[in-house]
């Protein structure tokens, strides 16, 4: 079924600044401008912008919101504090990831979570479902939420010179005026720099983007989303998350807990007791070449994710390895379109910020 | 990244290839357009001087930061010289595409082959 590919209300900016356009979970997302290894220069060193509209949301409302979310989400959302922010995983009975997600609770009854653009459907319907007999509203908020995300060591320098108050502090999340626009602001990102991502409504997105561009925050793409998130060890759903396997094998068991009683913590709980057969982890080549999503790993294993990384100028990725050899330092051997080469498993994250 | 451009002393290939016939050898590469779309070529790795290449056919690898892709053969023969200047310096292929971003030279078996391909005009109409 081949939907017309959706809009987000950049899309016009988005042509005008040169965007290379791509399909992406049915959006036509811009790929990269200036190019990636610009883009993710721009956003180590300086600030760079990103639309994320593509991406759903779905909000939560009402005195069972709490109870919902601990039963959905594999974090103790008992700690989440109004005001906060948290990371988790979505899981089935079987423990499968069907997402992940950044939850915030806006008021003691009421979140709002952002879902990855592929899986927004799934996971309403998920929600939903659950919902059934409880006292809350599962919301569809995908169509009145524009996001925005300002990423690196100048982008709160940048958004805050726009902004009626202080922005709030990492893992925090803020109603702020910016641009004359009521958003959510929120210390969260997907680069491994500082920064922050807004929410908005659609038509606040267009002076937003504006101001912060005004001021020096360059325009990025999703190939230097990917990039800068892969440099960092932070999963991309569809490549190092899947149905198919659980979180402890992702190397997300610190986002689960499981004394929560979430659906699929059973399964959880009996992985983590006896311990993965494979785990999740992070390589770089030792010589020339580039390992891609699907490359198989030599006596077991398959890379989900590779590119090459602009900061370091090696090939890096991550991969699914028997536990056994899922240990820093481990070498071990990637076919490369039938092309051996070696690579060695590293400490995460693989990119980190020089120390002045 | 240098503007369109497509040379017309050169022979093009559909798959976005160009050939540079000098007697019976032929340089190789990829048009402007094929670097285009590929974005910014991070590693070429180049085949064995002495492979063959065959019109048509994937003789070696570009890739850029997103994707790989196969880089075709407008012409069949012998590679007699690969450019080892992209092993350090790949970008040549983006910024000067039919200069030093030259990918290979091949010792024709069949010269012509070339009455196959197409000239600028063509090319750049189909594309």
């Amino acid at each position: 079924m081949a939907a017309t590919p959706r809009r987000t209300p950049l899309f016009d900016r988005h042509v005008a600044a040169g965007a290379k356009i791509v399909d992406f979970a049915g959006w036509e997302m811009p790929v990269q401008y200036a190019g990636i290894r610009e883009e993710h220069a721009a956003v180590r060193e300086r600030a760079g912008i990103f639309d994320v509209s593509h991406m759903g949301e779905i909000e939560a409302t009402g005195p069972d919101a709490t109870a919902l979310l601990q039963e959905l989400l594999s974090n103790d959302v008992d700690r989440l504090v109004v005001g906060g922010a948290q990371y988790s995983v979505l899981c089935r009975e079987d423990g499968g990831v069907l997402d992940d997600l950044f939850t915030y609770r806006l008021a003691p009854d009421h979140y709002v979570t952002v879902t990855n653009a592929s899986n927004h459907a799934k996971d309403l319907a998920w929600f939903q479902q659950h919902a059934g007999g409880r006292d809350v509203v599962i919301e569809d908020k995908l169509d009145d939420w524009a996001m925005l995300a300002i990423q690196g060591p100048l982008a709160r320098e940048y958004v805050q010179a726009f902004s009626d108050a202080p922005l709030p502090e990492r893992f925090t999340i803020a109603t702020r005026e910016l641009a004359g626009h009521t958003v959510l602001v929120c210390g969260t990102g997907y680069t491994g720099e500082d920064g922050v991502e807004v929410l908005c409504s659609p038509e606040a997105a267009g002076s937003i983007w504006d101001e912060a561009v005004r001021r020096g925050t360059e325009p990025a793409g999703l190939g230097a989303r990917d990039t800068l998130r892969l440099e960092v060890c932070y999963h991309l759903y569809g490549n190092d998350l899947m149905e198919s396997r659980g979180p402890i094998e992702a190397s997300l068991g610190w986002c689960c807990k499981e004394e929560t009683g979430f659906i699929g913590s059973g399964a959880v709980r009996a992985v983590r007791e006896a311990g993965p057969s494979e785990r999740l982890v992070p390589f770089t080549l030792t010589g020339s070449g580039i390992a891609r999503q699907g490359n198989p790993v030599i006596g077991g294993g398959e890379v989900t994710s590779g590119t090459l990384s602009p900061s370091l100028g090696i090939g890096i990725g991550m991969a699914y390895l028997p536990t056994e050899r899922a240990v820093t330092g481990e070498a071990i051997e990637i076919d490369v379109r039938g092309t051996v080469r070696p690579a060695v498993v590293a400490e995460r994250p693989l990119y980190q910020r020089p120390t002045a | 990244m240098a503007d369109p451009s497509y040379p017309t002393d050169l022979l093009y290939h559909p798959e976005h290839d160009w050939a540079r016939i000098d007697g019976d050898v032929a340089t190789l590469g990829i048009t402007w357009f094929a670097q285009d779309a590929l974005g910014e070529v991070v590693f070429f790795d180049p085949p064995e001087v002495g492979a063959t290449t065959t019109a048509g056919e994937s003789y070696a690898e570009v890739e850029s930061v997103k994707a790989v892709s196969d880089v075709i053969a407008p012409l069949s023969g012998e590679i007699v010289e690969v450019n080892a200047t992209l092993g350090d310096g790949p970008e040549a292929i983006n910024d000067d595409p039919y200069g030093a971003g030259w990918l290979v030279k091949v010792r024709l078996t069949d010269v012509s082959e070339k009455d196959a391909l197409l000239d600028a005009a063509t090319y750049e109409a189909s594309l």
